[in-house]
Order: C-alpha cells, then structure tokens, then sequence
C-alpha cells in the first residue's frame, strides 16, 4: 500500500481507510468530537485537522491516505483552528461543568483543558431548552449538546431505528426527536448507545445512585444485589485496572462494604434461562415450531419487535423472562420463604441501560410493586465506589452469600457476549455431554465479533441452523430474510448492542481492542469453571425442588402485554 | 383541530414516485401541493411505507424552508425581499400586509384560515421589483397601497387566481 510522511515520520499504509487512523497508529493523538471507527464518517467537527503539502487543510478524518503523502498534525495554523473551534463550541455551551454528571468524562472539556482554551470571546444567544427526562434509561439536555451526531448515526447504523435526527438548520441546527417529541413517546428501545458515545452530557443514563444509597442507609430494608456476567470483566476499567480482568470477587468486596446485604450472580439465573429456554426448544423441536426461536433476554430487542415486529411478540420470541427478572421472582419467592421480617429491595448491577425501563414493565409488577426495584449500570456502581472512598483495586475478594454462593457455570458466564446465549443453549441441547463437546461447540461459529454469524450443529437427530446477531439494523435483517423465506434459521440469538452486553451503554466505554478483552475474559472463566453444562450445576436443582417447585411457568416466562 | 388525512392519495404518490429513499423530497413535495403543508399524520404514514425514519425525515422537512409543517391559509402571499425588492422598498409593503391582516413573523397565518405571509430571499423577478407573488400568481411594482386592495380584492374573490 505504500507509506505516508505524519510530521516527517515514515509510516507505513496498512488498508487504513482515512488518515485519521494511520496519525493514531503513528502515536500522535488527534483529536475528535464526531469520529468513531466503528459509525460512518461524518466530518463535521473538524478538530481533525492536518496541513498537507501545499499548506492546505484537510479533515484527516475524511482524507484517503495516499502513498507518498505528507502531512503534518500540529502547526501553529492547526492550534489556532482547533482553539478557535473549542472557543466556539464552549461559546454556546453550558458551562456548569462542576454539576454535569459527565464532570471528568466529558470530551469537551478534556480538549479545552488539552488545548489551553483560557477564555471564550463570544456571547451565548441561543435559547435555554428543556431537559428531556421522560425516558426511564435516557436523559437529553439540548443545552449540552455539540451537533457531532454521534448519537443519530449510532441510533440510525447500529440500530436502524433512528429515533433521534437533525432538526433544522444553520444557526438553529439542533438533534431532536421527530417534532421534538419526549424520547418516552418515541420507538426509543431503551439501549443507550446514543448515551455511550456522547462526547459531552447531552445525552446521559439516568443516575438512580440516589435511591440506592437511601435503601442502603435504611435498615428495615434487606438489600440484594445480583450482578450480571458483563459487569465483572468491564468495572474494572472505571479504577485503572487492566481491560477485561475479571473483578467479580472485588465486587462484592465492595458492594458488602456500602452495606448491601446479599450479593448473588446473574450467571446463575442465566444457567436457568438456559434451562428454560432448551426445554422450550426441545418442545418446539416436538410440536414442530414455530421456528425460528428468538432468544429473550435483551430489554432492548424485545422493545424493538414490540414496535417494529408484534407478530414475534409470545409467539417466535422465547416467553422466558430476562436471567434478572428470574432471578428477581426466584429471589422473591426465597425471601418470602424466609422467616426475615425485613421489607426485601431487590437490585440488579447490569451492563444495561434498558435494564432501567425492563424494571418498570407491568410485566414485571407484582401488587404495584416491582420485581426487581431498581437497575443499575456498571458506571452507576463505579461512581458508588468512588463516593464511598473504597479503593477497589486493592480490594481482597469475597465471595457470593449462600444460598447461591455456587454461583453460575460456564455456560451462564457467557451470556455477556454475542453468541453466549446460542452456545449455552446448545450446550445443553446437545446429545453428549462430555467436555469433548463443549471444544467442538467453541467452533461451529458462535463465537467471533462479527455482527452475523451462522452455525450448523447436529442434535437430537437432526440438523439446527443457527443464528447469532448483534445490532438491532442486522436483527432486521434477519427478520426481514426469514419472513420473505430467503433464510431459515432454528434458533435466533438477538443482542442489541455491539458484541453483547459487555459493549452495553451501561458499561464504562469501550471500543474494540479494549472491548474484545471483555470478550476473552468471559471465555477465559468460563474455561476456569469446571461446570460448563447448566444443567450439572448443583444450585438449578437446589433452585427448582426448594424454591421453584411446580411455578416455573409463573416465576420464569411471561407473556408480554400488546 | 382533528382531521382525517386520505392515505389513497398518498398512496398514489408512493406509487407514482417509488417508494426508494432517494424519492423523499419529491414525496413530499406532491404531499404538500396537494395540503399547502405536511400533516404530521401523512409524514408518519410516509415514514412506515419508505422505511426512512420520522425523525429524518422531520430532518428534511424542517431543513428546507420550502416545506411547511404547519398548515398554510387559503392564499399564500410571498413578498420578496431579496437585494432588488429589499432596495426598491419591500419591507413597506410587507410590514403593511401584516399590519392589515394581524399577522407576524411568527403567527403567519391569519385565524380564518384565509391568508399565509411569507417572505421569500428572491423570486427570480428583480426587474419588476418589489415582487409579491399570491399563490404562485406574480404581482409586479407594489406599493403598500396596492397590496392592500390586492388583499380586498382576493377576499372578496374578484381576483382570478
């Protein structure tokens, strides 16, 4: 491909799409506001900027790098622009940076402070608008925001829902839902990936911390926590550890200190999934459909075939309840078979911002009250830990509180990437049941970062095609091929955000390589666990003769409501 | 103020132009020749049949100033102020129209329902400035005077337009 010159060093063109990418692999940082990999290139920020031969500029972000080309990332022109550009930015900006809760994290301010911004010249005339606090996951304050349009391709590319779009024009540009609706009366699925790659606090996942501590600080009230696969190879992030180590242990060391009184698994409640959703299979495979089955556990998919698909709603779509929300009625149901007189609140650590508004379904009412009481993203327990004053990464570890101290097996731990759920499932469909098979499932192709993958494995007596996406825009996809016949598939497994929950707007951001480190984490416990079938880890049973009994139709499924 | 909104005729549009993306704006376009604006009932229905999200194309309505979200009176006055007209004393004629008719910048269209004011940057006929043009129907040389009986005359429909 040839080699380019960044600020006269030769650096070699290995396929890089734009010049963007060979600065960075040069180890020059360059600044961007409305730059991801991973979305299309927009080009509007133009903090980017590079100075090419004739003493033009250029956008790197949008630039084919060109052999023998040369370019240079810092002259004083360049300074000048991108102060000018911050200038302007912070001018129609909120300011109140000490009471933002993107405080530390914000973009904006990282490149003020970066680029020596000491004062802004211009007066600020827009007009205040109103937060939008509608949505259960999703806060948008206008105020805040820099028109990258980060959030509207994420929302459009990954998710093809594009619920929020440009509005307007020129001086009076803005992103707004459609007719500057409430997010709450929009298709908004929830998933908060907008959230995620926000570069300021425009749009941020609602903070519930709040109320969390105020049950903690209460002591009628018996506090338990369960934790969910992605949470543990992500939160360490948050306090400087190494990307995707796996911080279970330290965890609940930490939650056990804010005063939290059970700490349990979500692997667990997942091995139980996998155990309701294999049987619901082999029922299918029985009665002969419908086919494809969908997997349930993401709030964000089934929101989205709420909207977009209702003729999957209790019919294609697997009628288990999410790993939390079984857990929540199995954690109930054991409460209540206690002799504990104090008033259970059930919490959930998830990776999910979705999560927040599964919570507050009907669905998942019991007498008014909810199942599970609050949902909180991985980012919500690190800003907890911090408040606390725990120094996490010294923590010893500690282990899970009985009666579910065994915690979940293999199969469960990797419900948090793309293709988990597919391969535990089939794990446990499978004829044998040996730890032969479980090296040979690794490899019919569940596994990998790709957005779609197929697999064909042979059970009981035949052969199952198998499906595994991750994206709401390739769920549709799928969708649209299996109902026009181009496809078939048996089972579907559906994720909404990018490689499963450990790419969750809940979880601090990250992505790939870092975010693939999440990934190899989970297969890593899960090869250290010597459980790998659902079906063999001893506390299923405990779970279904002492507190399921004969309601596993009531405590595990649900019928969602048109 | 409820209306129901034929489909048919939108369907027919869709079916006239195609419902491919790249078909949008002249969507919209028959949908407002045919409203005098885009009911936000047809923009939805619109959005299901093409497949392009609401909020895009929310995006494109409100980026030209060409489409109206907001229904238009029975008469659309468009006063030009471009350089030429601007010179020649357009900003008269317009601030008297508005005067007449209880109007603003803000609230262009009269209650009844009758008269829409606009302004347009140029219609393309600076040689007989200062333009108004009622309904696509190009009144040359006006005088704040001469709009106002324009204005008599059209509400009292003896103007043929």
């Amino acid at each position: 491909m040839g080699y380019m010159y960044v600020d006269g060093m030769k650096v070699e063109i290995e396929g890089e799409k734009n010049i963007l990418e060979v600065i960075r692999k040069a180890g020059i940082e360059m600044p961007t506001f409305c730059y991801y990999s991973e979305l299309s290139t927009y080009g509007a920020c133009r903090m980017c900027v590079v100075e090419n031969e004739r003493g033009g500029i250029d956008a790197a972000c949008s630039t084919v790098p060109r052999d023998g080309m040369s370019i240079k990332t810092n002259t004083p022109t360049l300074q000048k622009h991108r102060k000018m550009i911050l200038e302007l930015l912070l001018s129609t900006h909120c300011r109140d940076c000490t009471t933002c809760s993107k405080n530390g994290s914000c973009r904006l301010q990282e490149l003020a402070l970066r680029f020596g911004v000491k004062q802004v010249r211009f007066k600020n005339n827009r007009p205040e608008k109103e937060k939008d606090t509608s949505s259960k996951s999703i806060v948008r304050d206008p105020n805040k925001c820099i028109l990258c349009g980060d959030c509207v391709r994420v929302c459009q590319e990954k998710q093809g829902l594009g619920i929020i779009d440009f509005a307007f024009r020129g001086s009076k540009l803005q992103v707004m839902p459609a007719f500057d609706m409430k997010l709450a009366d929009t298709n908004c699925v929830n998933c908060g990936q907008c959230a995620a790659v926000c570069p300021t606090g425009a749009i941020i996942v609602k903070d519930e911390t709040e109320k969390m501590w105020n049950y903690l600080a209460d002591p009628n009230k018996k506090v338990v926590v369960q934790i969910a696969p992605a949470v543990r190879v992500a939160l360490g992030d948050e306090f400087g550890m190494e990307h995707g180590e796996n911080v279970l242990g330290k965890t609940v060391k930490a939650l056990k200190m804010m005063g939290v009184d059970c700490v349990f698994d979500t692997v667990l409640a997942a091995d139980l999934t996998v155990m309701e959703e294999s049987r619901e299979f082999v029922e299918r495979v029985k009665n002969g459909g419908p086919f494809p089955m969908f997997t349930s556990c993401c709030p964000a998919w089934i929101k989205f075939a709420e909207t977009k698909h209702p003729e999957l709603i209790n019919k294609n779509i697997s009628s288990c309840k999410s790993p939390m929300q079984m857990f929540g009625s199995v954690i109930k149901k054991w409460h209540e078979d206690s002799d504990d007189q104090r008033e259970l609140v059930s919490v959930a650590i998830m990776p999910c911002t979705a999560k927040k508004y599964e919570v507050s379904r009907p669905e998942f009412t019991e007498n008014g009250k909810r199942i599970i009481e609050l949902s909180l993203t991985t980012q919500e327990l690190a800003t907890m830990i911090r408040e606390a004053g725990i120094q996490f990464a010294d923590l010893e570890t500690e282990y899970l509180d009985s009666p579910f101290d065994m915690g979940g097996s293999g199969a469960g731990v990797i419900f948090g990437v793309t293709g988990g759920v597919a391969e535990a499932v089939i794990r446990q469909c499978s004829d044998d049941q040996s730890s032969g098979i479980v090296k040979e499932i690794k490899f019919v192709g569940v596994r990998g970062k790709e957005e779609i993958k197929e697999a064909t494995i042979q059970a009981m007596g035949r052969e199952f095609k198998i499906c595994v996406v991750h994206g709401l825009s390739n769920a549709e996809k799928i969708i649209k091929a299996t109902e026009n016949g181009e496809l078939y598939y048996d089972l579907i497994e559906v994720m909404a955000c990018p490689e499963g929950c450990i790419g969750g707007a809940g979880q601090p951001f990250a992505i790939s390589p870092q975010r693939d480190k999440r990934a190899k984490s989970l297969y890593h416990t899960d090869d250290r666990i010597q459980i790998k079938f659902s079906g063999k880890n001893p506390s299923i049973n405990y779970i279904y003769d002492e507190i399921v009994k004969d309601k596993a139709h009531d405590m595990l499924h649900v019928n969602y409501e048109k | 103020m409820e209306q129901n909104f034929d489909m048919n005729t939108v369907d027919a549009v869709l079916l006239e132009y195609g419902n491919e993306q790249k078909n949008l704006i002249t969507v919209l376009q028959s949908v407002q020749a045919q409203y005098r604006y885009l009911p936000k009932e047809i923009l939805e229905y619109i959005a299901d049949k093409m497949g392009i999200s609401l909020a895009k194309i929310y995006s494109v309505a409100t980026f030209y100033e060409n489409f109206s979200l907001e229904a238009k009176g029975k008469y659309v006055i468009k006063i030009c102020d471009g350089t030429a007209c601007h010179v020649r004393k357009s900003i008269p004629i317009l601030e008297k129209v508005r005067d007449v008719l209880g109007v603003s910048s803000e609230k262009p269209t009269t209650s009844d329902m009758m008269f829409t004011v606009e302004t347009v940057s140029c219609l393309g006929a600076c040689g007989l400035a200062p333009v108004m043009t009622v309904n696509d129907k190009v009144y040359p040389s006006m005088t704040p005077e001469k709009a106002v009986e324009l204005l008599e005359r059209v509400r009292k429909g003896e103007e043929d337009i």
